[in-house]
């Protein structure tokens, strides 16, 4: 069966119960997708396919025929997000950090207004991704920041604390 | 350990038709829609079955939400964040609409279908309560006995049990109109991604002279199935204040411990809740002003 990953059209052979992620990390060589839970909880393995953020760990890849297979790879490493997550602190250990993006993705991605998604729209949107590192501040602040200079402005994030020292 | 995928079969019917042929002639066959649930237990290896057969190319007949001679008939494929986003679920069903959003995370929303948390029969599945309350029937489709429709609270026959039948698709769910004003809540351990220890839905009948209308109480989490609560629903149509029906609460659900709570915690949240429901639709002394003026529903209390 064929899909298009990362916008290249690719043949996959594995049988059809094997998981999305499991195709993609061992056939396609895409690692960039993890792990955690295996069962939906964590977010550590969202992908986008055809457009939706979805738990790479609990889709057939026989339900992928034909669709559209978004993986953190696809950003290509200099993705507004990917930037913000580094120069705000997003990302510490990294387990979290490409299903945090990917998910992001949906928040700021073309089918917004434009403008940055509110602090609220942000957590509602991130609940299903969960990061034992940085305590959320910092991802909720790269999402806004990526979201904001994508759409030409900076945004107002009265809701975050600003960072720390020492705490 | 983790189920071998390589060794399991999936069948793919185009057609509805199809599928239920396949569901007559080819021995047991576990659906799958957006195989949240049926993921979860391959994946720690608890689910024994090694067929299945994948719903998704139905997607366009059975996911979409429509009007049938009044009532809602949601199709089964229909997806939490369609349900979430349906204008007909959150003007006529608020209360469906509010569950989908509390139900795992995005990821999850948009794969898990209600018919799948329908056929899964968790006691702790957050839209069966909803159901329940708002007198929901189940439609079955075989390619024996065509359609039959079973009232959602005769559906569940014990713990993970349902009626239907090893040939038989949930296709649609069918709900009446819901007069009065709807009311949910979900208690877990965080505001997303969490599976209930308590989850409560409820109708408050319109006040004045319709107040003849029973409320209509459910409660998830508190017994082996999703359960009705007709003494206490009798008890406040009775003018019971709202202490008294949840001391008749209290003595009406059977909750046990598990890992996720306690039985003890989850009598005292049920009937806080209770009380809950009942203060913020309107309070003890409001029976003449509680009904929606114009007939529909579009209270929404969080």
């Amino acid at each position: 069966m064929r899909i298009t990953l990362n916008g290249s059209p690719i043949d996959i052979t594995a049988p059809p119960m094997a998981r999305l992620l499991d195709v993609l990390r061992e056939e396609c060589g895409l690692t960039g997708t993890k792990e955690g839970c295996g069962e939906g909880e964590c977010g550590a393995c969202t992908v986008l396919v055809n457009d939706e953020a979805v738990c790479a760990c609990l889709v057939p890849v026989a339900q992928v025929r034909g669709a559209t297979v978004v993986t953190i790879e696809g950003l290509g490493g200099d993705h507004p997000l990917q930037r913000a997550f580094a120069e705000e602190g997003g990302a510490q250990c990294g387990i979290c950090t490409p299903g945090m993006i990917m998910t992001a993705l949906t928040l700021i991605g073309p089918r917004a207004d434009g403008r940055a998604p509110s602090l609220r729209a942000v957590r509602q949107g991130l609940a299903g991704n969960l990061c034992r590192c940085t305590g959320y501040e910092a991802i909720y602040r790269a999402v806004r920041t990526a979201a904001g200079a994508s759409a030409g402005d900076v945004p107002d994030v009265p809701d975050v604390p600003a960072a720390r020292s020492g705490a | 350990m983790k189920t071998a995928v390589s060794a399991l079969e999936l069948l793919q019917p185009a057609t509805l038709d199809e599928a239920l042929r396949m569901m007559r002639d080819e021995g047991s066959l576990v659906p799958v829609a957006g195989a949240t649930d049926v993921y979860v237990a391959l994946n720690f290896g608890t689910l024994p079955d090694r067929r299945f057969i994948d719903l998704s190319a139905l997607w366009h007949s059975l996911g979409r939400v429509v009007r049938e001679e009044g009532a809602l008939r949601i199709g089964a494929l229909a997806t939490y964040t369609t349900l979430a986003r349906s204008r007909l679920v959150t003007r006529q069903l608020p209360m469906l609409a509010e569950a989908a959003r509390e139900i795992g995370g995005v990821q999850i929303q948009n794969r898990g279908t209600i018919g799948g948390n329908v056929a899964n029969a968790s006691p702790a599945g957050d839209t069966l309560p909803v159901l329940a309350a708002a007198d929901a029937a189940i439609v079955l489709r075989s390619a024996r006995g065509g359609e039959r429709r079973v009232p959602l609270t005769a559906f569940y026959t014990g713990y993970r049990a349902t009626v239907r039948q090893p040939d038989e698709l949930i296709v649609a769910i069918l709900v009446p109109p819901v007069h009065g004003r709807q009311w949910f809540r979900k208690v877990g351990t965080r505001a997303a991604q969490a599976i209930s220890k308590v989850v409560m839905a409820a109708v408050r009948p319109p006040g004045g002279s319709k107040d003849s209308m029973r409320p209509r109480i459910a409660l998830g989490s508190v017994a082996p199935t999703v359960v009705r609560l007709p003494r206490t629903e009798e008890a406040l149509a009775g003018g019971a204040s709202a202490a008294e029906a949840r001391r008749v609460l209290e003595a009406e659900i059977h909750p046990i411990d598990d890992t996720r709570s306690t039985a003890e915690y989850r009598r005292r949240v049920s009937g806080n809740l209770l009380e809950r429901f009942w203060r913020e639709t309107g309070g003890e002394t409001d029976r003449d002003t509680g009904g929606d003026p114009g007939g529909e529903v579009h209270d929404r209390t969080a």
